[in-house]
C-alpha cells in the first residue's frame, strides 16, 4: 500500500445489527495495523468509547469515509445515519443489512404492534404482569426519560440518507472489506452509487458441476447432504446464486450450504427474491396443477427463502395493512368488551 | 439527458372511439408527457391523409418515436409500421395505444374512458421511449402446402394450388376422400346428385400430379412455423399393395366378415375388407383390423386367395412420413349432431326416428335401400315428420344457427313426396332461405302437395301405444295450438357440430377455438380463412357450419391464403426474439431447458448461454425466469415493460 | 371502537377512489380475447387496463409486484388455456411461477383477490369480460392497497429518499 500522504478519518457505525460486520473488519487480521497506521478512528463503537457528542463537534464532511452497518430500525439509528452522512466525505454501506435491510427486515413482515405484544406479552419467557411496553418518553420524578422510536418498518441506509458506496455481504468477506480499504486508501474509487462487487451472479464463480437444471422435488437443507461437487439447485436445494452478485468469495458453496442472497441482487435482477422464485418454480417438470403443487409447496415460506437479505430493497418492502391499525382495532375491541 | 422526441397520434375512428372519448382531453394530456413534442388527433389515421400527418411529422420534425392511439395493434399495426418506415422510421420505434377494442367499446362512461384512454397512452409512450430499432429477418419458404381433411373443402383448396402449379399433400383420415359431402344424395337449391358434382374433383385430385394424396392417414406432430412447419403424418397400413391392387373388388366380395358401415351412417354393411363406398378415391380396399377374423385369430385369409393381383399384405406396417410445408390448411370438417343426447327427439329408442345423414343415405340410390325411402319394416311410410334445428339454436345444446338444416329439411320434404305418397310435415322455428336460389327453391317446395310447414319446434317423440306410429308434439305457434301429428318417419335434421377430437386438432395445429367450439378464424369477417398461428388456415365446417358453396368457396380462399405464402418464397421472421448480454450471464443454465424450441443453448467456451434467433420465437418464457435479468425479451424487456406499468398506474 | 382505519373504510371514506387493475395478457389467446370483447361491445370497468405481452410466460413475477408497488390495486395474468399456447409450453411455466408466487403474495399481505391467473381464449371475449368485472368488484370491496411509498408513508411516515424497489429494470 502506497505512503498516504495525510492521516485518513475513518467512522465505523453499527445501527440495526448483529456486530458481525464489525467483526468482519477485525477479520483484515494483521492489516488492521496498517489501518491503524493509515487512518484515525473518530467513532466505533463496538471498539472504542465515543460520545456521540463527540461525534456531533467534528465539523461537517470531516470524516474521509463511514463505513456504516445495520438497517435502520429506529429513530436513534436514523439520527446517527444523518449525522454521519453529514460529517463524511464518503458513506458506504457496509454489510447485508445497511445495502438491503438484511435479516433484521424480515421484521417487515410485522409491525411495531404485533412485535411488540410478541416480545412483551406473548413468548413463553416473557413475564410482565403490568404488560409494559417501551415508551418513547416516560415522566417520572427525576425528569423525563427519552427512548428512541421503534418504526414500524425496518429500512436500507440509502432510504434515509445518501449513500456513496456499498459494500454487501452478511458480513463482507475480509478480501472484499480490504480491497474497498485499499481503494479508498488510493482514492481510486468507482463512481459512486456503485458497488464494490462482482457484476455477475454468484454462479459465474461457483466451481459445481452444472448440467440438466431440472428439478423434480424440492429439499431443505437438514434433509439431507448433498453432493458437494454438483449444483444445489439440480439437487432441488434452493439456491439464491443465480440471481445474487459474485464477491464473496462462495463461503457457503463451500461449506455445501447454498447460497442465501446476501450480496443481494445483480444489477441487472429485476428484484432478488421474485426473480429467484420466477427461476426456481419453472425449473419444475409436468403440467399437471395438482402435481405441480405438490412438487412446489416444497418450497416452504417463499418470503423468508427469497427475501432473506433483501426485503427493505424489495418492490413491496413491508406487509401490507402491516401499519398497526387492524391491531389496535383489535384491542379496542377487546377494551370495549 | 433528453429523452427521444416521440409523436402522439390520436385517431377519432370516426365516432368508434371519438364518441367515447374525449379527443381533445386526450391529445392535450399526451402532449403535456415528457419527451412529447408533437400530439395530433384526426378523424382516420389510418387513412392515407392520417399516414401522412405522421410521415410528414416524421420528416419535418425529427420525430424518434411514434405513438398511435387508435384500434388493436392486431388491426392496424403493419399499417402504422409501414407508415413510419416509409417515412425513414424503423418501424419497430412505433407503439400503439388501443383505446377502442380495450376502451371506447368496451366502457359505458365517457370519462371513464378518457381516463383509462389517458393511461393507455402514458404507457405507450414510457414504452416508446426504450424502443429500440430492429430489422425484420427473412427465411425461405418451403413451397408444398399440406391439407388436412379430404372433403369437399380440402378437395377444393388441394385442387386450386395444384393447378397454380405448386406441389400439395392430402391428408384424409378415412379410407378415401369425399367427407360428409360423399354422403349426401341430391343437394340444394338445383337437386343435382352430390356423387355426380364432387365424384369428378375426387378422381382429379387422385390424377394430378402435384398432388399426394394420403388417405387413411394421420397427421401426428406439427412442428416449426409459417413456411417451415415440419409435419409427421401417419400413414396407417391399409393391409395391401397399394400399387399392386386394381381395385376389382373381388376381395370385398368374398369377405366373410359383415360390420355396421359408418359410411352407411349404421343403416348398411360392409365387409372387414372394404371400400366406404363405391365411388372411393382412391379405389383401393383396407382392412379393418379389428374385425378381420385374420387378424383375430390367425386364420382366414380368403381374401389373399381371391385375389388377382397377389395385393394383401398382412404384415404391412403404418409407414410414417416427415416432410416440410410451406403452409397448412385444415378442413377437418364437421360431425352431425347426437340426437340420442336428448331424449324428446326418441333417436335410438325408437327405430323410424332418423337423422339428416341417415336420410341422405336412404334416399341415396348407392345407399342401402337403393334409394327408397323406407321404414325399418321395409314398408314405405305414410307420414314423415321433419324437425328443425335439433341441437342448434337450443341454449340447452348449441346456441348457433347450423345454418343448413332449413335448406335440407325443405330438400327432404321434396324428396320424401318424389319417392313416396307420404304426407310430410316440416317442422321449423323460423325458415332461414339465405343463399342464392335458396328462398325460391322453398317457394316451389312450398307448393308442392302434402308438404305442411309448421311454425314450431318439434318439442317430443313420442309413440302412440295403440296403433305404434310415432307422435310428434309440436306448438303451431301460427295456429296458436299444441298439436300431436301422427307419422311413420321421423328425420331430425340435427345440427352441424365441431368434430370430437377438435380440441386435440386445435392444439396439434396451434390453432384457437371459439366458444361454439369450431376453429376460430383471425378475424370474423376479413380474415376468415387466417388463424392466429401464421401459415396455418382454416376452410370449411370445422370453421362454422357452412353449405357446400360457401364450403367451397372458403376452400378456394384458404388456397389463395396458402397461394399467398408459397409464392411468395421468402417469410419474415419477427426480429423480436430473446437474446442473452454476455456481460452479466453467469452460465447458471436455468434458461435451457426452458425454451420449447431448443433455442437455448450454452456456449462452453464462453461459459454463457447463447439464443439461436432463428428458432426463437420471441415469447420471452426465458427472460422471466433469468434470474440475473442476462436474458432479454427484445421488443418486450424488463425495461419497457417497467415503464408501461408506470404508466398504466399514473392516471 | 373504530374502523377508521381499516382499508374498507378507506375506500368508503376515500372520496372518488377508483380501483386500478393492471391486466398482464398474452398477444395470442387473452389479448384477442379482450379485442373480441370490444369488437362484440361487451361492457366492463374501466378500471382494468392492459399492457400486452407476447406470452403469459413472459410476465416476471417482478412485473405483478411491480404494478402493486405503482400502486395497482389488482393484477390480472391472462393465457391462453393449458394445451392452446402459441408457444406450447409458455402458460405452463406461468402457472408454476403462480404456484409459488400466490403464497409469497400471501405473505406480503397481498389478498388472495387482488392476483388473478386466467386462461382466456381468443373466442372468450364473454369470459374476458366477466373476469374483468369480477376482478374489478372483488378489488372495490377489498379496498385500496396503496403503492409502496404510499404504505410505508403510513407506517412510519418518515421522508424517505427512495420508496425502493431495487430499481433495476
Amino acid at each position: 500500500m502506497p505512503e498516504a500522504k495525510k492521516k485518513l478519518k475513518l467512522a465505523l457505525y453499527w445501527a440495526a445489527s448483529c456486530g458481525g460486520c464489525d467483526i468482519a473488519v477485525l477479520d483484515i487480521d494483521e492489516k488492521i495495523l496498517t489501518v491503524a497506521e493509515l487512518a484515525d478512528i473518530v467513532l466505533w463503537p463496538v471498539a472504542l468509547d465515543f460520545k456521540y457528542k463527540d461525534v456531533e463537534a467534528l465539523a461537517d464532511q470531516s470524516v474521509d469515509v463511514c463505513l456504516f452497518n445495520g438497517a435502520v430500525r429506529n429513530s436513534e439509528q436514523r439520527e446517527l445515519a444523518e449525522l454521519l452522512r453529514q460529517k463524511s466525505k464518503v458513506m458506504v454501506a457496509f454489510g447485508a443489512c445497511a445495502c438491503f435491510g438484511g435479516i433484521p427486515a424480515l421484521a417487515n413482515q410485522f409491525d411495531r404492534e404485533s412485535i411488540f405484544r410478541r416480545v412483551y406479552d406473548t413468548t413463553p419467557s416473557t413475564d410482565n404482569p403490568g404488560r409494559v411496553r417501551p415508551q418513547t418518553k416516560l415522566s417520572v420524578p427525576q425528569g423525563d426519560l427519552h427512548l428512541p422510536e421503534f418504526y414500524n418498518a425496518v429500512y436500507k441506509l440509502d432510504d434515509v440518507v445518501e449513500v456513496d458506496y456499498y459494500i454487501p455481504g452478511c458480513p463482507p468477506p475480509p478480501e472484499l472489506v480490504w480491497e474497498a480499504i485499499t481503494a479508498i486508501v488510493e482514492g481510486k474509487l468507482p463512481p459512486k452509487g456503485s458497488t464494490l462487487a462482482g457484476e455477475r451472479s454468484l454462479c459465474h464463480t461457483c466451481k459445481r458441476k452444472k448440467e440438466d437444471k431440472k428439478v423434480t422435488a424440492f429439499h431443505r437443507v437438514h434433509e439431507f447432504v448433498p453432493d458437494p461437487e454438483k449444483c444445489l439447485l439440480e439437487q432441488g436445494i434452493i439456491c439464491s446464486g443465480p440471481v445474487t452478485r459474485e464477491g464473496c468469495g462462495e463461503r457457503c458453496l463451500n461449506a455445501n450450504m447454498p447460497c442465501r442472497g446476501c450480496f443481494g441482487p445483480t444489477p441487472e435482477a429485476l428484484e432478488h427474491g421474485a426473480s429467484m422464485l420466477s427461476a426456481a418454480a419453472t425449473l419444475v417438470e409436468g403440467k399437471e396443477e395438482a402435481e405441480l403443487a405438490e412438487v412446489l409447496d416444497g418450497i416452504v415460506d417463499p418470503l423468508g427463502t427469497f427475501y432473506r437479505f433483501t426485503l427493505a430493497d424489495s418492490l413491496l418492502r413491508i406487509r401490507n395493512k402491516s401499519l398497526g391499525l387492524e391491531e389496535k382495532a383489535e384491542e379496542g375491541e377487546e377494551a370495549a368488551s | 439527458m433528453p429523452g427521444p422526441k416521440i409523436g402522439v397520434y390520436v385517431c377519432h375512428c370516426g365516432s368508434n372511439i371519438a364518441g367515447k372519448v374525449d379527443m381533445d382531453a386526450l391529445r392535450e394530456f399526451a402532449a403535456e408527457l415528457p419527451d412529447v413534442v408533437v400530439s395530433r388527433d384526426y378523424k382516420y389515421m389510418c387513412s392515407d391523409p392520417g399516414q401522412d400527418l405522421i410521415k410528414a411529422d416524421i420528416k419535418e420534425k425529427g420525430l424518434e418515436r411514434v405513438v398511435v392511439a387508435s384500434c388493436s395493434p392486431r388491426m392496424h399495426e403493419p399499417t402504422f409500421k409501414r407508415a413510419c418506415q416509409d417515412a425513414g422510421l424503423n418501424p419497430y420505434l412505433m407503439e400503439m395505444a388501443n383505446i377502442r377494442e380495450q376502451c371506447s367499446w368496451v366502457t359505458e362512461d365517457g370519462e371513464a374512458a378518457t381516463q383509462k384512454a389517458k393511461a393507455l397512452v402514458h404507457s405507450a409512450v414510457n414504452k416508446a421511449r426504450h424502443l429500440e430499432p430492429l430489422e425484420d429477418k427473412t427465411v425461405p419458404v418451403d413451397p408444398k402446402t399440406l391439407i388436412v381433411g379430404g372433403g369437399i373443402a380440402g378437395i377444393e383448396a388441394a385442387l386450386k394450388i395444384a393447378e397454380a402449379g405448386k406441389e400439395v399433400y392430402l391428408v384424409e383420415r378415412e379410407p378415401s376422400i369425399g367427407g360428409n359431402m360423399a354422403k349426401l344424395d341430391k343437394t340444394f337449391p338445383t337437386l343435382d346428385c352430390a356423387a355426380c358434382i364432387l365424384t369428378p374433383k375426387m378422381v382429379s385430385v387422385a390424377q394430378h400430379p402435384n398432388i399426394t394424396l394420403l388417405t387413411y392417414s394421420e397427421v401426428e406432430k406439427v412442428e416449426g412455423y409459417i413456411g417451415n412447419f415440419e409435419v409427421t403424418i401417419r400413414k396407417r397400413a391399409r393391409s395391401i399393395d397399394e400399387k399392386l391392387c386394381n381395385g376389382c373388388g373381388t376381395c370385398q366380395e368374398k369377405c366373410p366378415i359383415k360390420v355396421p358401415n359408418e359410411f352407411e351412417e349404421g343403416l348398411g354393411m360392409r365387409k372387414a375388407i372394404y371400400t366406404p363406398f363405391p365411388q372411393a378415391v382412391p379405389n383401393k380396399p383396407v382392412i379393418d383390423r379389428e374385425n378381420c377374423t385374420y387378424y383375430k385369430t390367425g386364420k382366414c385369409k380368403i381374401c389373399e386367395r381371391v385375389c388377382p393381383p397377389k395385393a394383401i399384405r398382412f404384415d404391412q406396417e403404418d409407414e410414417i412420413i416427415t416432410e416440410k410445408f410451406g403452409a397448412i390448411i385444415v378442413a377437418t370438417g364437421y360431425q352431425l349432431f347426437d340426437p340420442s343426447v336428448g331424449p324428446q327427439w326418441g333417436y335410438g329408442r325408437y327405430d323410424n326416428v332418423i337423422h339428416g345423414l341417415q336420410f341422405e343415405r336412404l334416399s341415396n340410390a348407392s345407399g342401402p335401400t337403393g334409394g327408397k325411402i323406407l321404414l325399418k319394416d321395409g314398408s314405405e311410410p305414410e307420414a314423415v315428420a321433419i324437425l328443425h334445428c335439433v341441437g342448434s339454436r337450443d341454449t340447452n345444446y348449441a346456441e348457433y344457427c347450423s345454418r343448413i338444416c332449413c335448406m335440407t329439411s325443405v330438400k327432404f320434404a321434396h324428396l320424401v313426396r318424389e319417392k313416396t305418397n307420404a304426407k310430410v310435415y316440416d317442422l321449423y322455428m323460423d325458415m332461414r332461405t339465405f343463399g342464392k336460389q335458396y328462398e325460391e327453391f322453398y317457394n316451389r317446395v312450398v307448393a308442392e302437395r302434402d308438404i305442411y310447414f309448421i311454425r314450431g319446434k318439434g318439442a317430443e317423440v313420442m309413440q302412440d301405444p295403440e296403433t305404434g306410429k310415432l307422435l310428434v308434439r309440436v306448438e303451431d305457434t301460427l295456429l296458436g295450438v299444441f298439436r300431436e301429428i301422427p307419422v311413420d318417419m321421423v328425420i331430425l335434421n340435427a345440427a352441424i357440430c365441431p368434430r370430437p377430437d377438435a380440441q386435440e386438432v386445435a392444439q396439434k395445429f396451434g390453432i384457437q377455438r371459439s366458444a361454439d367450439g369450431f376453429f376460430l378464424e383471425y378475424h370474423l369477417k376479413l380474415e376468415p380463412m387466417k388463424t392466429a398461428n401464421d401459415g396455418v388456415f382454416i376452410a370449411g365446417t370445422c370453421q362454422s357450419p357452412k353449405d357446400i358453396p360457401d364450403t367451397v368457396g372458403q376452400g378456394a380462399g384458404a388456397a389463395a391464403e396458402a397461394l399467398k405464402v408459397v409464392f411468395a418464397g421468402q417469410v419474415t421472421v419477427t426480429p423480436t426474439t430473446a437474446e442473452v448480454r454476455d456481460t452479466l450471464c453467469s452460465g447458471c443454465r436455468i434458461c435451457i431447458p426452458l425454451c420449447p424450441y431448443n433455442a437455448i443453448t450454452f456456449d462452453e467456451a464462453k461459459g454463457v448461454a447463447q439464443v439461436n434467433e432463428a428458432l426463437c420465437k420471441g415469447c420471452g418464457t426465458c427472460a422471466a425466469s433469468c434470474p440475473s435479468g442476462a436474458l432479454r425479451a427484445k421488443h418486450f424487456d424488463n425495461r419497457q415493460l417497467y415503464a408501461q406499468i408506470e404508466g398504466v398506474c399514473a392516471e | 371502537m373504530t374502523q377508521a382505519g381499516s382499508p374498507k373504510s378507506q375506500a368508503a371514506a376515500g372520496e372518488g377512489w377508483e380501483p386500478k387493475v393492471v391486466a398482464f395478457l398474452c398477444n395470442w389467446c387473452s389479448y384477442t380475447g379482450a379485442d373480441l370483447a370490444g369488437i362484440s361491445r361487451l361492457k366492463y370497468p374501466a378500471n382494468l387496463r392492459i399492457i400486452r405481452v407476447m406470452c403469459s410466460g413472459r410476465v416476471s413475477p417482478a412485473f405483478v409486484l411491480k404494478a402493486f408497488h405503482e400502486g395497482a390495486d389488482g393484477v390480472l395474468v391472462g393465457g391462453c388455456h393449458p394445451g392452446d399456447c402459441h408457444y406450447l409450453e409458455g402458460n405452463y411455466k406461468t402457472l408454476k411461477r403462480k404456484l409459488v408466487f400466490e403464497r409469497l403474495l400471501e405473505q406480503f399481505g397481498i389478498e388472495p383477490g387482488r392476483f388473478r391467473l386466467e386462461w382466456i381464449s381468443g373466442g372468450e371475449g364473454d369470459k374476458f369480460a366477466r373476469v374483468a368485472e369480477e376482478l374489478v368488484k372483488t378489488v372495490r370491496e377489498l379496498g385500496p392497497l396503496g403503492s409502496t411509498a404510499e404504505r410505508l408513508g403510513r407506517a412510519d411516515g418518515l421522508a424517505l429518499r427512495a420508496e425502493g424497489g431495487g430499481g433495476n429494470a
